[in-house]
């Protein structure tokens, strides 16, 4: 079978992580991928500005919410720097797959949500943008 | 290289400065065939192109090995069709000088490409009494789109009239300009008088006066380099068939900022981001613009034909045709009642309009055709071009890259041939 779902995968998928919400979190985002109907919420509680408690919720296929999953372990203890630093290419690389151009939208939704978050949307720079050529 | 590379590599170099003709002629099946037992010449190409044997083989190969639809599809063909797709729209993009392929919205023609700039952006910015500028020289695609608009919405349509030389009057440009114009839409290359109109000059002085600009580029893109960011236009239309590329393609540039701002033109598939039963929210460039499935190998054949093109050299074609149409002027010009329109020095596009005086358009035409000579008679879609050259009709040769003197003197002996028959 594809290599894509490997093990680490499916074990996120079936078993995700800091699954959940936080009351009265300092940090709350939610973005949706409404070509494929994924839809993904982080919540984050903050100490001295770095990634104290972290949970997710949402429902997609078994790449987005693994990745959501994987994403929140990696942010665990972070700063919000850090947090916002995060590239796409870290997230590939956490999940340890090659995406096809269909399915990195999945990948990536999650990365979408937290640095939105992080950036509390004002001063986003946005996702970053594909190639113009 | 592996088959799907190989389509997907861009050419972007010519091989040599000057142009091959028996070479060039080589790539075009088409041109080895003989129509009532001669060889065909062909000189409609401004009404469709010939298809050089790449862009055949790569229609071909897509629908035996490639063929899915685009985007959507999670499976390995669909892929690579959208990777081929968005290939060709990158190398469309590059061709006309576009600073994005998100620039460059695929239709099925030039004329669907001007409709959508008419409904989609004239219904949002044209209101009553504002001017819309045309030529007297425009193509009905390039026309009835505006008339319409200019009927829903009590516009004013003005035009800037051409002299006998077929030049445009810029005059009534300035005129126009002090005027409520919203926009000025022009061809580039007339398809009847081979005039090419200074269009950068027009969309400076356009600009000045707060018009938007759109090109009608169906007749200059295949012929000419063609860069929008050096005329300054706003939009510009082009045609996949005239540029050696597949019929049922053609396309749409338009400045980001200005179609961004734009609703849509055809509601449907793929051009939204959500939906819910009584709203939705629209796709990004250039996707908002193609609603449906898209012509999707001739969007490819397309790729293939811009990069044919850049491989012979736009430059090569250019030179190549301005000598061919000197020399089809100076003999035409031998045989007596032969009357040439439009320009008649050497800046100009190699659509000859002529009348041959005793012998109508028509007839002439099928005189030719029993010669093996493709040419075009009637309106070529200008009707109001031809009640002001107070003609009824025309017969056209066009000439493109294949083309050759020898077929220039054919045309040449034809005409001498229906004198003859006429008893002229």
């Amino acid at each position: 079978m594809d290599d894509t779902y490997r093990e680490n995968i499916l074990d996120h998928y079936r078993h995700p992580r800091n699954y959940g919400s936080i009351e009265n979190p300092d940090i709350a985002q939610e973005e949706d991928n409404p070509l494929c109907g994924d839809r993904i919420q982080m919540n984050i509680r903050l100490n001295d500005g770095v990634v104290k408690e972290v949970r997710f919720k949402g429902e997609g296929c078994a790449i987005s919410l693994a990745s959501a999953s994987i994403l929140t372990e990696m942010i665990h203890g972070k700063s919000l720097e850090e947090l916002k630093a995060l590239g796409k290419d870290e997230i590939l690389k956490a999940l340890g797959i090659t995406l096809s151009p269909t399915r990195l939208k999945c990948g990536l939704l999650s990365l979408k949500v937290f640095q939105a978050g992080a950036y509390d949307l004002e001063g986003w720079p946005g996702e970053e943008d594909e190639e113009e050529w | 290289m592996n088959e799907l590379a190989t389509l997907t590599k861009e050419v972007k170099e010519p091989v040599s400065e000057r142009l091959d003709v028996e070479a060039v002629r080589k790539e075009f099946p088409i041109l080895k065939r003989e129509v009532h037992g001669k060889p065909l010449v062909y000189l409609d190409s401004a009404a469709t192109s010939q298809k050089p044997l790449e862009v055949i083989e790569t229609l071909n190969h897509f629908y035996r090995t490639t063929n899915a639809n685009i985007h959507r599809g999670i499976y390995l063909i669909s892929e690579e069709a959208t990777a081929l797709y968005e290939g060709a729209r990158k190398k469309v993009a590059r061709f006309l000088g576009a600073r994005s392929w998100r620039e460059v919205i695929f239709t099925r023609s030039a004329t669907e490409a001007i409709n959508l700039v008419a409904y989609a952006w004239g219904r949002e910015n044209v209101k009553a009494g504002d001017v819309i500028l045309l030529t007297e020289m425009e193509h009905h695609s390039n026309l009835i789109p505006w008339q319409l608009l200019a009927k829903e919405k009590e516009a004013r349509l003005e035009f800037i009239r051409f002299d006998n030389e077929g030049h445009l009057q810029l005059e009534d440009l300035d005129t126009y300009l002090k005027e409520k114009v919203k926009i000025v839409a022009l061809t580039q290359m007339s398809n009847v008088l081979g005039t090419i109109n200074p269009v950068k000059e027009i969309t400076k002085r356009a600009h000045d006066a707060g018009a938007v600009v759109l090109v009608d580029g169906a007749q200059s893109v295949p012929h000419m380099r063609v860069n929008v960011q050096e005329i300054g236009c706003d939009f510009l239309a082009f045609s996949g068939h005239k540029m050696c590329g597949p019929s049922g393609i053609g396309g749409l540039y338009g400045r980001k900022e200005i179609l961004e701002k734009m609703n849509p033109f055809l509601g449907g598939g793929e051009m939204i981001l959500e939906v819910t039963l009584r709203d939705a929210r629209w796709n990004e460039l250039p996707y908002k613009f193609e609603a449906g499935t898209q012509s999707i190998a001739d969007g490819i054949g397309l790729g293939k034909a811009v990069d044919f093109l850049n491989r012979i050299g736009l430059d090569a074609i250019c030179e190549h045709e301005r000598e061919l149409v000197e020399y089809a002027m100076n003999r035409l010009n031998e045989v007596e009642g032969v009357k040439i329109y439009g320009p008649h020095d050497e800046e100009r596009g190699s659509a000859l309009a002529i009348t041959l005086e005793g012998v109508h358009p028509h007839d002439l035409a099928s005189l030719l055709d029993a010669e093996g000579i493709a040419v075009r008679a009637g309106h070529h879609c200008t009707m109001p071009l031809h009640q002001k050259l107070e003609v009824p009709a025309t017969t056209r040769a066009s000439f493109y890259l294949y083309n050759t003197k020898e077929e220039v003197d054919k045309l040449v002996e034809g005409l001498r041939k229906s004198k003859e028959l006429f008893g002229i």
